[in-house]
């Protein structure tokens, strides 16, 4: 139980219009107040448990995606949140965009919605509590994503 | 060390820790409800130690965790020295040595928001040392010794003679407990600019252990606010406690000032107050019994 009782979260906006970070922020204003779970926005990805990420993927910030999901340390879950995390959104056949989160990192939930509400992250946040709880259970390890060179399109 | 010492160092060592731990959640606690917010349960910061206990250890380097170890020992030993009342300045020493490991240990890690973050705790440092020996003073010229026994034995407190080093300690414990408007090393609300300051590159274990060394320190500071009242332990608790809540309350109505402006307070305001104040115990030779 210990873990569900005080998840930190880092917030990672890949590219995101900062419509879902705006929501992310509401959730930790008093109306929703997401500490009252004990939910701290936590800067640095050493000290995190959930790492929300917004926006789609690009070649430009998939590495450092990478690089902060690797500084989490293990038990960690990711959550995608808004339609861009979560699949790609509106950007899904730019010429730049890999694509939703699970393209390059694992997740294990998503929040679907341009943009979702307040409630739904919330909720959102909570589902990743009990699969964080498993994770401690079950011993999961997040496998080390490595990080390539420059990315660019295959097509490029 | 007879059997009463040995009984006072295990009620220290397991007492003070859940004196800090209330004391840390009634702070978030109090800091949301200043904010209208719910907030989180009062035993918030036990669970976020029992957490981050059961995380992985990420370390950067192999030396990292042991200055947070060395940190932890040096509080609790700060503690235990005040609590068998020892000579004050040998305190302030011991005390500066543990916050120095923090540094030494931020330091080491070579990541630039820790090494920003190390460096402004050692202004801080430089801020608030010369009040803290001062206080030494005054409670040499007030009882001829360094020794703390002498104050905690009397029959008069010493807030009587020392209102102005007194004010000059409320900076010093706001400063110590990192809270703002000098919440700038470990800052708990500066993600964008600072990360999380000196404790940048600790996880897990490490930085649970630096949250419980935390919890001795916030019995260490507000008992250096006690022995102000030592004559009635009642009276110097309460004042403990009201400056403790006042610390908090500072913290949610200021907003983060440049270590530049916290120098200067301190060696300007800060610094001039306690000379009179020694000023006025040296010439009047009043001591206390």
């Amino acid at each position: 139980m210990s873990l569900a009782k005080s998840p930190w979260i880092i917030h990672v906006n890949c590219n995101s219009c900062n419509g879902c970070d705006i929501e992310v922020v509401a959730c930790l204003t008093p109306l929703y107040d997401a500490e009252r779970f004990g939910v701290l926005n936590i800067g640095t990805p050493k000290q995190a448990d959930i790492m929300v990420v917004t926006g789609s993927i690009n070649y430009k910030n998939v590495n450092v995606l990478k690089n902060i999901y690797n500084q989490i340390p293990d038990p960690k879950v990711v959550l995608a949140v808004g339609a861009c995390a979560s699949t790609g959104g509106i950007f899904h056949n730019c010429y730049n965009v890999i694509g939703g989160v699970d393209q390059v990192i694992p997740v294990d939930a998503y929040v679907p919605g341009c943009c979702p509400r307040p409630e739904a992250i919330l909720d959102g946040v909570v589902a990743a509590l009990s699969i964080l709880e498993n994770k401690k259970k079950g011993n999961i390890k997040g496998k080390e994503v490595p990080l390539k060179g420059n990315e660019v399109p295959s097509n490029a | 060390m007879d059997m009463n010492s040995v009984l006072t160092v295990v009620l220290v060592l397991i007492g003070a820790p859940i004196i800090g731990c209330l004391a840390a959640g009634i702070d978030r606690k109090i800091t949301a409800r200043l904010q209208g917010r719910v907030g989180p349960p009062i035993l918030q910061p036990y669970y976020d130690v029992k957490k981050l206990l059961s995380k992985d250890n990420m370390i950067v380097n192999g030396s990292q965790n042991f200055y947070v170890v060395v940190y932890l020992i040096f509080i609790i030993l700060s503690l235990l020295m005040l609590v068998f009342k020892a000579d004050m300045l040998m305190i302030i020493f011991v005390y500066t040595v543990a916050s120095l490991a923090l540094i030494v240990g931020g330091m080491s890690t070579g990541s630039p928001y820790a090494r920003a973050g190390s460096s402004r705790e050692i202004m801080a440092i430089l801020s608030y040392e010369p009040i803290l020996i001062l206080y030494a003073l005054a409670i040499y010229l007030l009882t001829g010794t360094f020794k703390l026994s002498a104050v905690l034995d009397a029959s008069t407190p010493i807030l009587m003679y020392t209102p102005l080093i007194f004010i000059a300690m409320l900076f010093v414990l706001n400063i110590k407990l990192k809270k703002s408007p000098f919440d700038y090393s470990t800052s708990h609300h500066a993600h964008q600019e600072l990360v999380k300051g000196m404790l940048t590159e600790y996880s897990g274990p490490g930085f649970a252990t630096i949250e419980i060394a935390h919890f001795y320190e916030y019995v260490f500071l507000t008992g250096l606010i006690f022995v102000f009242w030592a004559a009635n332990p009642l009276i110097g608790a309460l004042i403990a406690i009201v400056a403790y809540l006042l610390v908090i309350v500072i913290d949610n109505i200021t907003a983060r000032v440049y270590w530049q402006w916290m120098l200067k307070l301190s060696w300007t305001f800060l610094l001039a107050i306690s000379i009179v104040n020694i000023a006025f115990l040296y010439i009047s030779g009043v001591k206390i019994v």
